[in-house]
């Protein structure tokens, strides 16, 4: 199953961002990388990912707007901010856009994979509960779920 | 050197500090500086002015006491010429008014002398002398007809001048009195003398009319200073007085002396219109000038007075003076050491922010290369020297979470955590903290006091950063004592705003020298494992939440850290500013 989870993974450090996309890869999760905000947005758009690991500074467009427009255009994606900057004000904002999780750089391998998988459970977890509802037939219940903000 | 150089030589030379002086020796030599500049400048014109009044008054009363003096003496003097003269014209009327015959007529003579002496008093005997010096004619109650004057000096003189006035003389009658002489030349050529004697004793009358002090004496001399009436305390008639009166002069004239008895005395006599005759006045110098001594004597005291006012009251102005200038220095000294605390803080805290968000990046590069290497090696089978790899890599990685430790801790403190304010009670949040401490402290055998003030108020501040704050100064604390060492934790009320807490322990102390980097970060003493930043950290929250922290320290003594905390929430701004992301 876990083969199946896709992350994103977007930094503007390339070295850090290939070698991290190597090591998640080695543990059994899917991976893509983006060097840049346009780029991640792109790639959300051509397959949307599961998980996203985003940095929050970046030439261009920002982790922030990145997170921004990902949750409004995919709000089931969900998002793990990893920076090596950042005050709590940042992290607060960025929980409230809806981010996951708001870790610092540099973090533990095991940290983030971690992460990646509650993040995932997450969100697998709402149409799992909707789909048992609505197998016992009770759709309303299975779209109250669906519809629950997080 | 120039009049308009003065003020600055002068300020130079005794009012600037002398920073090279060590602090106390400067101080004492501004105080001691002030102190003579101001005595200068308010004695030596009260010196200069007291002095002015001393002479100026003294001759003022001086010519105040002397001009009575001068008008009794002027007005006595004319009443002895006045009687003199009376006298003189008298018998120079007599001789007018009589021819000759007539006045050698003995019944003739006794019936002018004794209108004479019922009209006018004083006269004695009057004779009538020819030209020969012969008595020829005598009215009086001696038997002197047909004495011969003619070898005695009044004779010649009176010949030649017409008229003379003798000294007192004792004479023949053994009392005190005058000869008044007049000769008169008849038209035939012929001529012969008047002569009368007069007795002194209006001399007396005159004398004790001046209304003089017992203390005080008047009398008249001759020429060569013979007494020629009795004097009070220098001599009888006719013998020789103690005073120099040779100055020759017609108004009144005053000397200052000692007489034979050592009083002070003032000599004032004048010369009267018979030749060589003074009448004199002496008069103590302290009678005279009585009003002069108490008057200065007054002075003297006011004067002495207002000198030690002065000096009292310059020496504790100059002290107090100096004692505030001592205290603005050290509150200076102080000020900036605080600023200057404040501001090498601010400007590391951020500097080191800076650092720790530029390295956080190739960090966390280095961090996932060796990891991957780890991974890698993982997969990997069994190879020469796989184990050493795998340690190399491990110390990697190790040394990395090291790096991240610190550059989070710094961050922690940069990031400027948000401050959640809330109302809580400070001698709980102290024994909580020292609860994480106690298995420590029991192991060690701690001997921990506390004294927490019951009326602490409940302040607003972060629990969680005031936790911290506390935490941290415990353990460096716990750091600083030997087994069985004291630390005494004590709280109290400042003042309506504020809380203190003090933190003492006995333990090692700290030199000048590491109290002044206390505070900076990366500086530590502690030999192995420190960071350096907690104390860093520390001052950052303590500053962030309207607070202040105090460090005192003696090496050997122990150290005591003191933390005050504003009651209400304050936003404090002593720490680096905020960077965005």
């Amino acid at each position: 199953m876990d083969q199946n989870i896709k992350v994103l993974l977007v930094d503007d450090e390339e070295e850090f961002v290939k070698t991290l996309s190597e090591r998640i890869q080695m543990r059994d999760l899917g991976s893509n990388v983006a060097y840049n905000g346009e780029q991640a947005l792109k790639v959300v758009n051509d397959e949307v990912p599961d998980v996203m690991i985003l940095d929050l500074k970046m030439p261009g467009i920002d982790g922030m707007e990145v997170l921004k427009r990902v949750k409004k255009a995919y709000p089931q994606v969900q998002v793990i901010m990893l920076t090596g900057h950042g005050s709590e004000k940042d992290e607060k904002e960025a929980r409230k856009l809806g981010a996951y999780d708001y870790l610092q750089k540099p973090a533990d391998i095991d940290t983030i994979v971690q992460t990646i998988r509650k993040a995932y459970k997450k969100k697998i977890e709402k149409p799992i509960m909707a789909a048992t509802f609505a197998e016992a037939g009770e759709f309303d219940t299975a779209k109250d779920i669906m519809d629950r903000d997080d | 050197m120039n009049v308009k150089e003065w003020p600055s030589a002068i300020h130079k030379r005794f009012l600037s500090i002398h920073e090279a002086g060590s602090a106390p020796d400067r101080y004492l030599a501004l105080r001691r500086n002030i102190t003579v500049v101001m005595l200068i400048v308010t004695i030596l014109p009260l010196c200069i002015m007291a002095g002015i009044n001393h002479f100026q008054y003294r001759k003022s009363i001086k010519n105040e006491v002397i001009e009575p003096l001068r008008l009794l003496l002027n007005k006595t003097r004319h009443s002895f010429q006045l009687f003199l003269e009376e006298r003189l014209s008298t018998v120079r009327f007599v001789s007018t008014a009589y021819s000759f015959d007539q006045l050698v007529d003995e019944q003739a003579l006794g019936r002018v002398f004794r209108v004479l002496k019922n009209e006018f008093g004083g006269f004695v005997d009057i004779g009538l002398i020819d030209s020969n010096g012969v008595q020829i004619s005598y009215a009086g109650p001696y038997k002197l007809l047909g004495k011969d004057y003619s070898g005695q000096e009044w004779f010649q003189e009176v010949v030649i001048r017409d008229t003379y006035i003798s000294d007192v003389f004792m004479g023949y009658r053994k009392f005190p009195h005058i000869a008044i002489a007049v000769q008169r030349m008849e038209e035939t050529g012929r001529s012969w003398i008047l002569r009368a004697t007069i007795d002194t004793h209006v001399f007396y009358e005159l004398i004790s009319a001046m209304g003089l002090d017992p203390e005080a004496d008047a009398f008249v001399v001759n020429q060569a200073g013979i007494l020629q009436t009795r004097s009070r305390f220098y001599g009888d008639l006719l013998e020789k007085i103690p005073f120099d009166l040779s100055a020759q002069t017609y108004g009144p004239h005053i000397i200052e002396t000692v007489d034979p008895e050592g009083r002070e005395v003032m000599v004032a006599y004048v010369g009267m219109e018979k030749p060589g005759f003074k009448l004199v006045v002496v008069k103590p110098r302290a009678l005279v000038l009585r009003t002069w001594i108490t008057l200065q004597g007054e002075m003297f005291f006011l004067f002495f007075a207002s000198v030690i006012v002065i000096i009292v009251i310059v020496i504790k102005l100059a002290d107090a003076m100096v004692i505030n200038i001592r205290e603005a220095d050290e509150r200076r000294e102080v000020a900036i050491h605080e600023l200057e605390q404040t501001q090498k803080l601010s400007a590391i805290g951020r500097l080191a922010a800076g650092v720790a968000h530029e390295i956080n990046n190739p960090l966390s590069i280095i961090m996932e290369k060796s990891g991957l290497m780890k991974d890698l090696l993982a997969f990997t089978g069994d190879f020469n020297k796989k184990e050493r790899f795998e340690q190399l890599v491990d110390g990697v990685i190790r040394s990395v979470g090291r790096c991240k430790t610190i550059t989070h801790r710094l961050l922690g403190f940069a990031r400027q955590k948000e401050v959640h304010f809330g109302e809580l009670d400070l001698n709980a949040l102290i024994k909580d903290v020292i609860g994480f401490l106690e298995k420590e402290m029991v192991y060690r055998n701690i001997d921990l006091r506390l004294q927490m003030a019951e009326d602490l108020p409940q302040i607003s501040s972060d629990q969680g950063q005031l936790q911290q704050v506390f935490l941290n100064i415990l353990t460096n604390a716990l750091g600083a004592v030997d087994e069985g060492g004291r630390i005494s934790v004590t709280t109290w009320k400042e003042d309506p705003e504020t809380v203190g807490v003090s933190i003492q322990d006995n333990g090692a102390g700290m030199t000048e020298e590491t109290i002044k980097r206390i505070f900076d970060p990366f500086f530590t003493t502690k030999k192995s494992g420190g960071t350096g930043l907690g104390l860093f950290i520390t001052y950052g929250i303590v500053k962030k939440l309207g607070g202040d922290i105090k460090v005192h320290s003696k090496k050997g003594e122990g150290s005591t850290f003191t933390v005050y905390l504003p009651e209400t929430a304050q936003q404090g701004d002593a720490a680096p500013p905020e960077e965005s992301r």
